[in-house]
């Protein structure tokens, strides 16, 4: 679905992800995991169009996505939880995911999924008309989730979601992004968490340095000593 | 009392034409961190419009009203896309220096094109005044007033109701979060700049009725005072912007009424000094800290 082909991206004077390849296929869970400063972010971004890379290529569904634009990339069925949630505040929980909807036409349809966002996340129902930035933490994490989901994407980008979160709402995001990639979405998945992270992945790179380290399914990189040792406390 | 409600009747009638100033200002703070200093000039060219599309094409209010708002947009747009748009990444004093450069463009090429000598604006409607209780009103004060209310109300639904309104609302909050959901920087910094400036093309158009006379250096200082509005109301904020507005018309016409004409700019200038020492985030601005 989405293949990353030597990609290198500068932020600044500073070279943040220098020569990365990786592969993500239609409907597995892909975790990137690594310490802070890796290039998770930075290349997450650069899938997303925010920033552009230096050299390198994104196919994502055999088409190049390097010079398109953030909009572009969402219409094209690529969506981004970034990370610290950037929920927007001072516009209600609804109307938040009515921007989810940005791009999407036909109210019908908006409303369906309006209906099974609510579903799967009922605190956002019955907060539907608050000011977002009043919701706690794990809240605006599930609304920055749903917001994202509300653009119908194919693959999710998921930048650090259980970040700063209790310990309760982590293993519920969790559980949510195995419940997301049942119904089909494919999910990249950035994460600090690596135990977690790597459990529910089918496949998961390592990132040192803006460099691939290791990469592997989660299964052996939970059973890998080099992972353990660096990223898993033992 | 007879004076007092003169007063408030004359200072709500200038003020409602400020706060439609102030409101371009703040939308366009609020959205790109940019003070348009040729904001007050876009007033000038509606005006300008307003002259010419009554005197030569026998305009009435409404159409002369509309059609200068849409000439207010169509240069917010223009003026956003080739002064502002290349500086986007610029520093923010890049950029606030441009708009004093766009504003001095206006005004000196207005007057190069049309002449610098003040013209009486065509009495598209004829003055009336009606009588009550020794306060005078005229029927271009209730225009003015009836009009800016209907557009403020227009406004906030916009802004509150609509699909651009609320995405405008989400860019100004997180431009980056805005294009994670699709919505694109370009199209809605135009659209603000066009609802801003159409609003202060609409105010050109109503100063030439109620002060009789327009010239290419008249939104130099309308355009200040309104700006000083906005930061009073609290810069990024609509409600703010429209209180402002009418707390600056009122404030300008009291220091008239009580014979300090010569210093009613002044006064204006002493309030924005008092609110930046007391209150630096204006009356319904957030005191935002900047994230580290």
């Amino acid at each position: 679905m989405l293949q990353i082909k030597n990609l290198v991206v500068n932020y600044g004077a500073i070279q943040a992800v220098k020569d990365v390849s990786l592969n993500i296929n239609t409907g597995e869970i892909v975790a990137l995991i690594g310490a802070n400063g890796a290039g998770k972010t930075t290349i997450v971004k650069t899938i997303s169009g925010l920033l552009k890379p230096t050299s390198g290529s994104i196919l994502y569904e055999q088409k190049n996505l390097q010079q398109k634009k953030a909009p572009e990339i969402v219409a094209a069925g690529i969506a981004q939880v970034p990370e610290g949630r950037h929920i927007f505040a001072g516009l209600s929980v609804a109307e938040n995911l009515q921007m989810g909807a940005f791009l999407r036409r036909n109210r019908k349809s908006i409303t369906d999924s309006l209906q099974e966002v609510y579903q799967r996340f009922p605190i956002l129902k019955q907060r539907q008309n608050q000011d977002a930035a009043t919701l706690s933490g794990g809240e605006q994490q599930m609304l920055a989730m749903a917001r994202a989901l509300m653009s119908q994407p194919k693959l999710l980008l998921l930048d650090e979601p259980s970040m700063g979160l209790a310990p309760i709402f982590i293993q519920e995001i969790f559980d949510i992004v195995q419940a997301i990639q049942k119904q089909g979405t494919t999910v990249l998945l950035i994460e600090q968490n690596a135990r977690q992270a790597l459990a529910i992945a089918n496949r998961a790179y390592v990132l040192a340095a803006g460099h691939v380290t290791i990469s592997g399914t989660g299964q052996e990189l939970l059973a890998n000593p080099a992972v353990q040792k660096a990223y898993l406390g033992g | 009392m007879q004076t007092f409600w003169q007063q408030l009747i004359n200072g709500l009638s200038l003020g409602s034409i400020y706060a439609l100033l102030a409101l371009g200002y703040t939308m366009v703070y609020g959205i790109i961190k940019l003070i348009n200093f040729a904001h007050g000039d876009i007033y000038m060219l509606g005006a300008f419009w307003g002259y010419y599309s009554i005197n030569l094409w026998h305009f009435n209010f409404l159409e002369a009203l509309l059609s200068s708002m849409i000439v207010g947009a169509a240069s917010g747009v223009i003026i956003e896309y080739f002064a502002y748009r290349p500086l986007r990444q610029a520093p923010r004093i890049t950029a606030l220096i441009t708009a004093i450069g766009v504003s001095f463009f206006l005004e000196n090429g207005m007057s190069y094109l049309f002449g610098s000598t003040a013209r009486d604006f065509p009495q598209v409607i004829k003055q009336v005044n009606y009588n009550f209780g020794g306060v005078l009103i005229s029927n271009i004060q209730i225009l003015i007033l009836a009009t800016a209310a209907i557009l403020m109300v227009a406004l906030q639904f916009i802004i509150k109701k609509t699909k651009m309104g609320t995405a405008m609302r989400a860019v100004s909050v997180d431009a980056d979060a805005a294009e994670l959901v699709g919505i694109s920087l370009n199209k809605t910094i135009s659209f603000t700049f066009a609802i801003g400036s159409a609003l202060a093309g609409a105010a050109g158009v109503l100063i030439g009725l109620y002060y009789n006379s327009i010239d290419p250096l008249m939104g130099m200082t309308p355009g200040i005072k309104a700006f000083v509005a906005a930061v009073v109301g609290g810069i990024g904020s609509v409600p703010g912007a429209t209180i402002g507005g009418f707390l600056i018309g009122l404030l300008e016409t009291l220091v008239q009424s009580v014979g300090l004409s010569a210093y009613k700019d002044a006064a204006v200038y002493l309030v924005l000094i008092v609110i930046l020492l007391i209150l630096p985030a204006g009356i319904l601005g957030k005191n935002i800290k900047e994230k580290v």
